[in-house]
């Protein structure tokens, strides 16, 4: 037992001497079982976030109003399943299947980013949900490139590649909108109306109250803090929503000085918490709705999986 | 309407409107994999269809873009075959939906690649590409099914027989087509009726699958007279441009 105990002191300590020369810690590595836990549930939660992404922006596919629309829209789709992949993919090299992790999700034990439990209501949102929710994630995974993980991070600069496009499109949206009808205008800016919020509070609760944030910054899994990133994301879109003319919905918004970049910084109000646990806690207009229609394509697909592992099997045989 | 723009029409509409069809799939796929493909083979064909609806537009010579033939042409100037239009329903029927309009796409496509009018051509050499990977993953869907379970291969039997009554529109020409002939524009959907068949029995042969005996065809939608289920499909296509005529999306 003192044996083991002094292996895995050693063990440790070549993690950490890991962690603090950068080097990346890969899947056959030691590491402790609270790093592996917390990258189960963050890597899991990040890659159902992106399936179950698919289905707010998949509501006005049908409806997409241009042959371009449609194309941009489709594909902007068919990228976020792509990276549900990488990081299932990833989140397998810590021994878990991919069937489990759905499982969890459908048990409701996992987790996704609770921004996907609002409706998109008008084709707006299509250029909002682009433009501020992968904004905000793009924010986010940028830090993400440098996570500690090999997998993960690797994973990350794939995905981020793409994300910045998927931002790009979403403002295209709404500048096209902004440039457009009166119909076009009030549908812009009931968009940005009612993804702003939500948007912000995708970087999670303010450090002091992220009870997994300590760990996670030490081991290097998280690389900035939540308020740190929020504070990025708003400093960056506020003067793009100010150049197409739309506005954010905080009448306390103020410039309060220039960073180091001589980009301004705002004063903003705080986030509605009680809404967002509600949300988090199964209470959003979509939550139910989101994962219904994820259990429910699964259930549908059984038959097309067991046939196709029947059809496996007995193709190995002959 | 002019001939050509009609030929040009029914490619288009036919691409467009099996498009939509597979778009209504997305986040429905039996696996994350298989939801991607199906994403995939919608863009391939809007991404065909989008080249021929503009160059139909400039043929048509009204000031119309290629975007107001996608969605601003009422119901009966469709000309998308039955079979693009009808609904989805399980993965079997998705599927064999496909099977059967990408081994037509394939040989159609094959001949149109020697067509005499260059735009055409160029876009059935730029479409072979795209058509001969979706017709190889149909193909191998078709014979998953029949050597897979009990299940998947009566689900695929249960499509075929319920599709096979619109497969006979795909090479039932319409007086635009015949019209194309004699000057090499159109191919010959005879000829591309023979390979279709040939490709079917083969893969039918591989996947156990029978051939129906009821060999009732349906006809319309060539000449725009569609099933009560492309209405409720314009509606939701149609929705935006119909509300807001003015917009520029």
């Amino acid at each position: 037992m003192k044996e083991t105990l002094e292996n895995t002191a050693e063990l440790l300590k070549e993690f950490e001497a890991k962690i603090d020369a950068e080097i990346k810690i890969e899947p056959r590595d030691w590491m402790p079982e609270d790093y592996r836990k917390h990258l189960i549930r963050q890597i899991s939660q990040h890659a159902h976030s992106e399936v179950i992404g698919m289905q707010p922006e998949g509501n006005w596919i049908s409806r997409a109003p241009s042959l371009r629309a449609k194309k941009i829209l489709l594909a902007k789709i068919q990228d976020e399943g792509g990276h549900g992949l990488y990081l299932y993919s990833a989140a397998e090299t810590l021994g878990v299947s991919r069937d489990q992790y759905i499982q969890w999700l459908h048990e409701g034990k996992a987790k996704y980013a609770s921004v996907f439990n609002y409706p998109a209501l008008n084709w707006a949102d299509i250029g909002a949900i682009g433009w501020l929710v992968d904004g905000a994630a793009i924010t986010n995974q940028v830090s993400l490139q440098r996570t500690s993980y090999g997998p993960y991070s690797r994973a990350m600069v794939r995905i981020c590649k793409e994300e910045s496009f998927h931002q790009r499109q979403g403002y295209e949206i709404m500048w096209k909108m902004m440039q457009g009808t009166e119909d076009q205008q009030r549908m812009a800016q009931d968009a940005i109306d009612r993804w702003w919020w939500p948007a912000l509070m995708m970087f999670g609760p303010h450090d002091s109250d992220s009870p997994r944030t300590s760990n996670a910054v030490k081991w290097k899994i998280k690389r900035e803090t939540n308020d740190r990133l929020r504070e990025k994301f708003i400093n960056k879109t506020i003067p793009q929503a100010e150049l197409i003319g739309l506005k954010v919905p905080d009448s306390a918004i103020k410039i309060i000085g220039q960073d180091a970049m001589g980009e301004n910084m705002y004063e903003h109000s705080d986030i509605n918490w009680d809404e967002f646990w509600s949300v988090v806690n199964g209470n959003g207009p979509c939550n139910e709705q989101r994962l219904n229609h994820h259990i429910r394509a699964h259930e549908e697909g059984a038959w097309v999986r067991e046939c196709a592992l029947t059809y496996y099997e007995k193709s190995k045989e002959k | 309407m002019e001939a050509k723009v009609k030929y040009y029409l029914e490619i288009a509409d036919n691409a467009f409107i099996l498009s939509h069809r597979l778009s209504e799939c997305s986040s429905n796929g039996p696996f994350l994999e298989e939801d991607l493909a199906g994403t995939n083979v919608a863009l391939d064909l809007i991404g065909l269809a989008e080249p021929v609806y503009n160059e139909a537009a400039k043929l048509n010579k009204k000031g119309e873009s290629g975007d107001d033939l996608a969605y601003r042409r009422s119901e009966n100037n469709y000309f998308n075959c039955l079979l693009t239009e009808q609904p989805n329903s399980d993965f079997a029927f998705i599927m064999t939906r496909q099977f059967f309009m990408d081994v037509f796409n394939y040989y159609y496509f094959m001949d149109l690649a020697n067509s005499s009018d260059k735009f055409l051509k160029a876009v059935a050499s730029k479409s072979l590409k795209e058509v001969t990977y979706h017709l190889k993953r149909s193909s191998e869907w078709m014979i998953r099914f029949g050597g897979g379970t009990d299940v998947s291969k009566e689900k695929a039997q249960k499509a075929v027989d319920s599709l096979w009554k619109y497969t006979g529109e795909l090479f039932t020409a319409s007086e635009a087509d015949l019209a194309l002939r004699e000057s090499n524009v159109s191919v010959d959907l005879e000829a591309v009726r023979d390979k279709w068949d040939q490709k079917i029995s083969e893969i039918f042969y591989l996947a156990h699958l029978k051939k129906p005996e009821n060999d009732y065809q349906m006809l319309g939608g060539k000449s725009g007279v569609h099933s009560e289920y492309m209405g409720f499909m314009l509606a939701e296509i149609q929705f935006l441009t119909n509300k807001y005529p003015e917009a520029i999306w």
